[in-house]
Parts: structure tokens; sequence; C-alpha cells
């Protein structure tokens, strides 16, 4: 006790140092996680003082609510999709562009990663896949022939998820894609010439056996990364399929949430949402870690 | 043509014996394909915000405009005149919190890397989880208690309510700190030993190091603040950023197509230059982002 006193005061600047980011840290990320929580058993409004219903939000949120339902199944359906796609499309771009010469390297790198930072130039897609003959997919697809009558991408509930899918993975090398570039630039160059006297053949066997367990650590990183994007999806949705979409068709856990906290004001729900949805991400991040931790052993 | 020959020899001159060069043409086919489904959206973006706007509606699309015009920004500039808010109160509005929010975000998160990098003391493995697991979920589940947080604190309707949860981004910390561990313990020893204080450590030796970092933490929180529309946050007209502007302008039928192009192309080609200068650096940073 004396000790880890002392040690305390010993570190007295350290905890200086980091207390202007642990105080924003704790006040909008951690105590929230737990204020959701505690809210998630009330009835609350804003305007009047929260009551306590124990279980009600959940009950209701798992009994009764039919779109919420929808939400859950469209979100899995994105993230179960968007998810392991773009995971392997950030790594397989990356492992291509890294046997380009340095300057084509960062020109294609440019490209694959722009449209993550780009604002809202996802918009484009509106013009794309609009509805009338106007739409670039519609007179595209007229012109050749494949069909006569255009097809209302982003009103239809039978395409809706699929244009979501596409412009989500258009989106989606970010961070991760960055991770990888950079991991496989710091693997050890001695490792694939002595893979060569090992007896190691093709590029196939190069990549599993020597790449992939080299970077394993930015492996996990960009999963973390993936996984989280993958179960958020929102913004895309209520830009181009609208919010709240046709037949709820494009619905989300996220967008679920947006409307009960947003628009209905009923936060004690809002919150039941919000646990639940944190519970999914802490859940799917800790399986999907320790089954990459195995890659290549 | 040329761009082919320097892609095939880039290619070729690499190439090592295991590799065949049929696998390496439909790699390279692959490449393309896909270098064309990213490209070719921002591509059209930054095309489209140049033309009039009979051609917008042109099948098939033109990929550069036939007759170049700067028509959808005069259109935008004069949407925006029209406005009963002078349209640099918005500009200065998200200046303002782009800027504030960087330089804190990188400063305060550098701080607090620091000590986690460097040094042992008490709370510090705990602490450090808690940024790990905090990047297992996305903000938007905390958007409730935030909102009250806010409102409590008393900070609606001001910018800070923008600019203070955006500087307490863990993904910046996590890959400061990540990034921090590489340099060498002998530097901030024999600075020690030379009579340097911690404070004077961190800002004369660790901070002028990790600039590749700075890049890196600058690029992802000013994508997120440049784009910030205020959310539920600001309500009084003059405080909303420019995102907000844009995006009611944008909120058009199809003839507003053309103005939509323009404000897209402005909201894209900022964060992506910055990215094209400081391209290396934040790949540099990216190489120590791994996890256990």
């Amino acid at each position: 006790m004396q000790l880890l006193l002392k040690n305390i005061k010993k570190s007295k600047h350290y905890y200086i140092l980091m207390a202007p980011f642990a105080v924003l840290f704790f006040t909008f990320t951690i105590i929230p996680v737990f204020m959701s929580l505690g809210i998630s058993f009330t009835y609350f409004n804003l305007l009047e003082p929260p009551r306590f219903i124990g279980l009600d939000n959940y009950l209701k949120l798992i009994l009764e609510d039919e779109v919420f339902v929808v939400a859950i199944k469209n979100t899995l359906i994105l993230a179960v999709v968007t998810g392991p796609i773009s995971y392997l499309m950030a790594f397989v771009f990356a492992w291509l562009i890294n046997e380009l010469r340095p300057k084509l390297r960062a020109f294609m790198t440019l490209i694959f990663y722009a449209p993550s930072i780009s604002g809202n130039a996802f918009l484009m897609w509106l013009l794309i896949f609009s509805g009338d003959v106007h739409g670039y997919l519609n007179a595209l697809l007229i012109r050749f022939g494949f069909m006569t009558d255009p097809i209302v991408w982003l009103k239809d509930p039978k395409y809706m998820m699929m244009v979501i899918i596409i412009v989500q993975l258009w989106l989606s090398l970010g961070v991760s894609f960055l991770a990888f570039i950079a991991g496989l630039q710091s693997v050890d160059k001695n490792l694939y010439e002595a893979g060569a006297i090992d007896g190691i053949r093709n590029r196939w066997q190069e990549l599993w056996h020597i790449t992939l367990p080299s970077m394993k650590p930015q492996l996990l990183f960009g999963a973390v990364m993936q996984i989280t994007t993958s179960l958020a999806i929102a913004e895309v949705s209520m830009q181009l399929v609208g919010f709240p979409s046709i037949e709820n068709a494009g619905h989300t856990i996220v967008t679920h949430l947006i409307d009960y906290g947003t628009i209905r004001f009923d936060l004690g729900y809002a919150s039941a949402i919000a646990t639940i949805l944190f519970l999914i991400m802490i859940t799917t991040n800790l399986i999907v870690r320790s089954i990459l931790r195995k890659v290549g052993e | 043509m040329n761009l082919f020959k320097s892609i095939k020899r880039s290619f070729t001159k690499k190439r090592k014996l295991n590799r065949s060069l049929g696998g390496d043409i439909a790699l390279f086919l692959l490449l393309a394909l896909f270098g064309i489904f990213s490209a070719y959206p921002l591509i059209m973006t930054a095309s489209n915000a140049f033309k009039p706007l009979d051609e917008l509606f042109l099948f098939p699309p033109r990929l550069f405009p036939r007759n170049l015009t700067l028509d959808n920004f005069r259109d935008l500039s004069e949407l925006i005149g029209n406005s009963w808010i002078p349209f640099s109160r918005y500009f200065f509005n998200t200046i303002l919190i782009t800027v504030i929010g960087t330089v804190g975000h990188v400063l305060i998160a550098s701080m607090c890397a620091f000590p986690l990098a460097k040094y042992k003391f008490p709370g510090r493995t705990i602490f450090f989880t808690l940024v790990v697991y905090s990047l297992m979920f996305a903000p938007q589940v905390t958007a409730t208690p935030n909102y009250i947080i806010i409102a409590k604190i008393g900070l609606i309707d001001n910018p800070a309510a923008i600019i203070l949860p955006a500087i307490a981004s863990s993904l910046g910390l996590y890959l400061m700190k990540q990034f921090m561990q590489q340099i060498p313990d002998e530097l901030i020893e024999s600075a020690k030993i030379d009579g340097a204080s911690e404070y004077r450590i961190f800002f004369q030796i660790v901070m002028p190091l990790v600039k590749p970092a700075w890049l890196t933490l600058i690029i992802l929180l000013f994508q997120r603040l440049w784009t910030t529309d205020g959310g539920s946050f600001i309500f009084s007209e003059e405080l909303k950023p420019l995102s907000y502007a844009l995006r009611q302008i944008a909120q058009g039928t199809i003839e507003r197509a053309g103005t939509i192009a323009a404000v897209s192309f402005i909201m894209m080609i900022v964060p992506i230059t910055f990215f094209i200068v400081s391209q290396s650096r934040i790949v540099e940073t990216f190489s120590h982002s791994g996890m256990k």
C-alpha cells in the first residue's frame, strides 16, 4: 500500500500530462457507456426526471418492436457482407500494391484510400443509381439492352440493401487499409529469402507462412476498425435510400437508435438499443480477435 | 501506353522466380478494375462540378466536360448569397472547429500518449485497456448520454460541444502511443541525466520525433470535423458549420445536381490534398499500429 502511494507520488508528472485527455475521455466515452446502461432501465424524455421501469425497454425491444427485428436483420446482413469483404479487399489491395514501385504504389494508395476521406462525395452514387432513365446505371443497362424500363434502385426494397453494400464497400478502404500497407512494408525482407531456402515455392505459401504471421498485429488492428465500422452503418443508408426508408428496407440498429434518440426523444428506449449494439460490437470484436490470433500457427 | 509500360516494368523487374507472368497479369487487371471502381465516382464528382447542366445528364456521361464552366460555382455562390447569414460565417465556423479540434487533439493526445508509451506507473495498464476497448465500439453507442452530458455542462449551441469530444478521440491516442514506443529509451534517459524535466523532454525531444504521427492524427480528425454539420448540438444559424449550409443547398432536386457536384467537390478536395502531401509519413505511422 505504502509502496503504491509512493509510486503514485513519484509518477505525479505523468498524471499531469495525462489529465486533460483522461478527463475528456472519461466524460465523453467511459461515463456515457455506464450512463447508457443506467438510462436503459428507465423511461426518460429529457423533460421529466427519469422513471425506473426495470427491463421494460428491453422486453419491448425484443418482444414487440417489429421494426427492431428488421433493423437487426439488416445490420447483420450489412456487417456479415461488408465486414469480411472490405477486410479482405483492404488486405488484398495492400498486398498487390506492395509489389509496385514506390511512385505507383503511392498513387494507387491514394486512389483506394481517397473515397473514405472525401466527405460527402459518396452522394455521387445518387446520380449513378438515380431511378429515372438518366441515372448512369439505368442508362447504361438500357443502352446495352439488358432491360427496357429503368429500375428505381434507391426506392425499391429489392435493391436498397445491395446499393448500400456497394457504396459502403466503396467507402471502406480506410484506416485498416493504411495499416496493412504499412505492415507489409515493415515485414523483414530476410524472412522471404530464408523462406525460399526452406522450400517455399509460390506466393501463396509465402503469404500464408511468412507475410501473414509477420503482420499479425496490424491484422488485429484492422479487424477491430472494420468490425466497428461495419456494425455502425447508418449515414450511407440515410443519405441514399432515405430515413425512414421505404418498408424500412435500409433500416439499421443505428438508424433505429437515431429515430428514438433524436426524433422521438424516448431516451430510455434509445439507450437500450445502444446497450445492445455495444454488446454486439464488443463480443464480435473479442471473438474475431481470438480467431485471428491463430493465423499462421 | 507509357503508363502501362511503366506498370509492366514495375511488375517484371521485381518479379522473383516463383512468380508467373499469367498471375501477374490477372492481378494487374484486378487492381485496375477496382481502381476504376474506386476512382470513378470521385473523378465524376470533380468533373461534374465543372460541367454545364445539360452535359450533366448526357449519356454516356463524359469523364471530362466538353464546355468547361464555372457556372455551378457561380450558382452556389448565388444561393449562398441569398441566405441571411453571410457565407463567410459558415466557413469561419468550420475553420474554427477544425483548427482548434485538430491542434487540441494532437497536443492533448500526445501528452497522454507519452507516459503511456514510455513509463510504468500505477493505473497505466487499466487506462490503456479502456482505450483499446473504446476502439471496439462506434461513437453512436454513446450518442444519447453524450447529449445529456453536454446539455448538463451547458455546451449546447457552443462549438465546444463538437470540439471537446473530438479531442478525446481514442484512435488518435492509440496510434500516437504505439508510435512513441519506437523512440529509444536511451534518448529520454540521457535527457534526464542532463536534468531536463518530463515536460521539457516531452516538448523538446519527443514531440519533434513523432511528427509523422501528428499528420496521421490530423487527417483522421480533420476529416471528421471538416464534414461535421453540428448535429443536434448546434442550432443557432450563425454557429452552423459549412457542411450544414452546403447540405441544405444540396437538398434540392435534380436541377441542383450541378450545385451538389460543386459542393461535393469543395468538401472532398481539401482532405484529399492534405493526404497527397503527407501520405508517406501517414503510412509510416501505421506501421506501428499493431495490436496484440
